[in-house]
């Protein structure tokens, strides 16, 4: 059984794992880290998405061994000292979440394009969430929160 | 208004969990001990099950269990009831198969559940699930409503002949002959409302567990209303007295419909994990989920509006045929009757009207209520009649409309209901002008330069919502009373906690219904907590769904919150030394009228934990219950105008406007109800435009994963405009109607009449939904032919 060394959110984790065992299986089932959620078996859905060296991925079609060794930030890393990261704080304030399924993927995704565009329109927007599934908000919403929260982020990941 | 109650776009209370990633999910929650259930499901639509040999899956590594259909009828585990009984227009009840949530000789449905393997871990169970060797003999399947109608059809149920489950009417068959007998104009449209996969994004998932210690049993499962469930599962399937069965509905990731049903596999976990005395967990995967949760919509449907000279609205007449999917699920029989029929007046005064529905079995999933239920179908199938009939007289969709809006309330339909409130005229005005209506041809003519042809269509509808006042329900044929509960505990130190039957999953009940109780008794909202999904905390309820949650639970919580008040006042007035006659209360504060005296709700609160300076006759505490069952259902209205514009050379659809002016009475939270608003549109959006569930011939599910069924993404959808005409509902204390279900009610007829008008010019008269970039560009290229 292979043994994989990680960090996840800061802390240091090694952890037996099988071969095939996915990344969203390492942290839901063995960290309990419960907030990254599976909503497909097709990789369409994106609600598993995480940060893996700071690139959003989908974490039910990543396997754990291989991100031995990476960084991996899921939405339970985000908030400091019992505050709202910006871009969450972002969501809160547009309504940008309903159920609440698929917001710890649209958060994390929406990270990963405010590391690379600290002012997005709206098309850039709504273009780079192709890979996330929402099905409450009609993405309205969202999209306002993922352009506020980048520019309240001005550039940082 | 104060800054937290009615009227305030106050943050929602429940953001906190979901965006730190500690809400709690069903399948976030593990119980000591869990097993894991992998449910083995039919790869045909139609196959009798000739054996099971479980020998090789039992001895895999891990298995605790392999159960079958038969394991479970020995245990007298009865079939699943279905909630409302129709009656076919020659007096004869509908047809009622039995639904048993393991098959036991025949498979109906590509997805039937088969048998259930139970392991220690998920793989295991999965594992050792492709060890059950089932044997089939593959039957033929009648997988569309035309196969199932036709000579010599396979039949769904043996004892159900044609396949047909009931043939309903309603209204006056003999006032429309009559209507359109002396009609001036006459416009008939076939069309097909297609069927629609819900896609909740979490996937349905449900834990059983049994304690021996105090014989009670636990069910934690995606539900939108655990006490119905309760009830299905205690009372009719599995024989569990109430006392000693608890449903769990927990966080749960939306539902728009699919999660009010009880399912097969809530009985399943029950019964194995009381069988083997461990916990029992099954998560679907999203492939189970598009095989196994209800779908919904699904209709065939011939109308026909009769009409005056000047485009006065004489008769209609609708004949429709209502696919149920292989079994009854839990209101599969409410959806294309009660829930779709009365609706077929819409905003206008059409004196007469008939309806007849041919309800159909085929080898497909169950069909049950999706966002809108019925109301979409009556939406899309009128205002396409309307657009029709306007285009033949020659006459503005608007002023057409205008002709025979309803205008005067109460007005009784000949359909069965009778509308309390609203205003037409004004939603209409108020849409076309976020729209810019009159700036169209404009636009049009700009368009055309750029090769592009530019549409604007619109829809003017009224639904139903606030199911339901119970006796009327009874005397249609539910089999449930459709009031709501609300408690209010107002603590010791005046902190309070509201318990409600309905269900939040998404809606944000935990703020709208806080700001009722920061209105009624002046507490701040950060001093409410709002507690629902769990049979054991809230005393009795009917769940969420039909828009009804602030119209009958939110008038449950508000009757509570005035028994809360007047109790309160004769504890004030003791403290104060006057009479409860003279004690006035506002804003958390019980005042002597025309004095300064006053305690504040705190006050009281402590003085009714604490006694001891008391009224003789008065208990004390300060917890209140009210059961609400409201005196008539809501009537939310509005006016959906789309502009699109249609590329001819591929046929692509671009969505360039969507403006929406809706009545929804008085609105507690705006933006929550423009969210509501929003999500309803993006779905309405979707069938007007992508989705479709298609099984082909065999009755495989064609459209069985993300990777082929469209669902709306956010670069397929625009921004919405969106505007509020408020006419309060008159018969409930709060005037709330109800927005979870508007959108997707108004928009798809906009989007298809938009698309029409786009395509007039070349004699298109009718598109069918979805309006996907390949069957535009065959209509344009037929239409050119």
């Amino acid at each position: 059984m292979p043994t994989v060394t990680l960090t996840v959110n800061e802390r240091a984790h090694t952890t037996d794992v099988e071969s095939r065992t996915l990344l969203v299986e390492l942290l839901r089932d063995l960290l309990g880290l419960t907030g990254t959620h599976v909503g497909c078996d097709t990789s369409q859905c994106g609600a598993c998405t995480v940060l893996v060296d700071g690139r959003s991925v989908k974490s039910c079609t990543t396997l754990a061994v291989d991100v031995a060794g990476s960084a991996v930030t899921t939405i339970e890393g985000l908030a400091a000292n019992g505050k709202l990261h910006p871009m969450q704080a972002a969501f809160k304030e547009h309504h940008g979440l309903q159920c609440g399924y698929c917001t710890p993927g649209m958060v994390m995704s929406a990270l990963d394009l405010a590391g690379r565009n600290a002012d997005p329109s709206e098309a850039e927007v709504r273009e780079w969430l192709e890979g996330n599934l929402c099905r409450c908000t009609g993405y309205h919403n969202i999209v306002k929160a993922v352009q506020e929260g980048a520019r309240a982020m001005g550039g940082a990941s | 208004m104060s800054e937290t109650g009615i009227g305030a776009a106050l943050r929602r209370k429940e953001d906190a969990r979901f965006l730190t990633g500690t809400g709690t999910f069903t399948d976030d929650i593990s119980r000591p001990g869990q097993l894991y259930a992998h449910i083995v499901r039919s790869p045909y639509a139609h196959a009798k099950i000739t054996a099971i040999d479980t020998t090789e899956a039992a001895a895999a590594p891990g298995v605790a269990a392999v159960l079958t259909g038969k394991d479970m009828a020995a245990d007298g585990v009865n079939p699943l009831p279905c909630g409302w009984q129709i009656h076919s227009r020659d007096g004869s009840p509908m047809a009622e198969p039995g639904h048993p949530a393991l098959a036991v000789d025949t498979v109906r449905h590509v997805g039937d559940r088969v048998a259930v393997v139970v392991a220690e871990t998920r793989h295991q169970a999965r594992e050792a699930g492709a060890l059950v060797e089932v044997t089939y003999e593959a039957l033929p399947a009648a997988a569309s409503i035309t196969a199932a109608l036709a000579d010599g059809a396979p039949l769904v149920h043996e004892d159900v002949p044609g396949n047909l489950c009931f043939d309903w009417e309603i209204g006056d068959a003999a006032a429309v002959d009559e209507a359109f007998a002396e009609a001036a104009h006459v416009v008939e449209l076939d069309l097909v409302n297609q069927r629609l996969i819900p896609n909740a994004i979490e996937p349905r998932a449900a834990i059983g567990e049994y304690d021996a210690a105090s014989d009670m049993t636990t069910l934690y499962t995606t539900s939108q209303n655990p006490h119905l469930i309760r009830l299905l599962l205690g009372a009719f399937v599995m024989g569990l007295p109430e006392h000693k069965l608890r449903v769990v509905a927990p966080d749960v990731g939306g539902g728009f419909g699919s999660k009010i049903f009880h399912y097969p596999e809530e009985v399943i976990v029950t019964w194995a994990a009381r069988r083997l005395g461990r916990p029992v967990k099954w998560t679907a995967t999203r492939s189970e989920s598009f095989q196994s949760d209800a779908h919904g919509r699904d209709h065939v449907t011939h109308g026909e509006l009769a009409l005056a000279e000047d485009g006065t609205f004489l008769g209609l007449r609708v004949s429709t045929k209502a696919n149920l999917g292989a079994y009854l699920s839990t209101f599969g029989s409410a959806v294309p009757t009660y829930l779709y029929g009365t609706l077929f007046a819409g905003c206008y005064k059409t004196p007469a009207i008939y309806g007849n529905v041919k309800a159909v079995f085929t080898h497909t999933v169950p069909v049950d209520a999706y966002r809108g239920a019925g109301r979409p179908e009556a939406a899309f199938m009128l205002e396409r009649l309307v657009d029709l009939a306007a285009r033949k007289l020659s006459m503005s969709p608007v002023v057409i409309r205008r002709r025979n809006f309803i205008e005067a309330f109460p007005y009784a339909t000949p359909v069965a209901l009778e509308y309390d409130a609203g205003d037409y005229h004004a939603t209409l005005d108020m849409a076309l002008q976020l729209a810019d209506y009159d700036g169209f041809e404009a636009r049009r003519e700009e368009a055309r330069g750029r090769g592009k042809l530019r549409g604007i269509g619109l829809s003017t509808f009224v639904e139903a919502c606030g199911i339901a006042p119970s006796a009327v329900a009874g005397a249609l044929g539910a089999r449930a009373g459709l009031y709501e509960s609300g408690q209010i505990r107002v603590h010791p130190t005046g902190s309070v906690t509201v318990y409600t039957g309905t269900h939040s999953h998404g809606q944000g009940h935990e703020t709208t219904f806080a700001q009722l109780v920061s209105e009624h008794l002046g507490v701040d909202v950060d001093a409410v907590d709002v507690v629902h999904g769990d049979s054991a905390k809230s005393s009795f309820g009917m769940g969420t769904y039909g828009s009804r949650s602030l119209a009958v639970g939110g008038n449950a919580i508000y009757m509570a919150m005035q028994k809360v008040i007047e109790k309160g006042r004769k504890i004030a007035a003791h403290l104060m030394e006057a009479s409860p006659d003279d004690v006035e209360f506002e804003r958390g504060v019980f005042r002597v009228a025309g004095t300064d005296k006053e305690k504040t709700l705190g006050e009281v609160a402590l003085t009714a934990y604490v006694p001891h300076d008391y009224p003789e006759d008065l208990e004390p505490g300060l917890d209140e219950t009210a059961f609400y069952d409201p005196k008539n259902f809501t009537f939310p209205a509005g006016a959906h105008v789309v502009e699109v514009e249609v590329d001819p050379e591929t046929g692509t659809v671009e969505l360039v406007n969507v403006s929406c002016a809706d009545d929804v009475g008085t609105v507690v939270n705006p933006m929550i109800v423009d969210g509501q608003m929003h999500g309803g549109l993006a779905q309405g959006i979707g069938q007007a435009l992508l989705e479709r569930a298609v099984y082909d011939d065999s009755g495989q599910l064609v459209t069985g994963s993300y990777m082929n069924y469209t669902m709306p993404r956010a670069a397929d959808l625009p921004s919405f405009t969106l505007g509020t005409h408020v006419t309060e509902c008159t018969h409930n204390p709060l005037g709330v109607k109800g927005v979870g279900e508007v959108g997707s009610i108004g928009v798809p007829p906009a989007v298809i009449n938009a698309v029409v008008d786009a395509l007039a010019h070349l004699g298109v008269t009718h598109v069918e939904m979805p309006a996907t970039p390949e069957k535009v560009w065959r209509t344009i290229r037929d239409a050119q032919a």
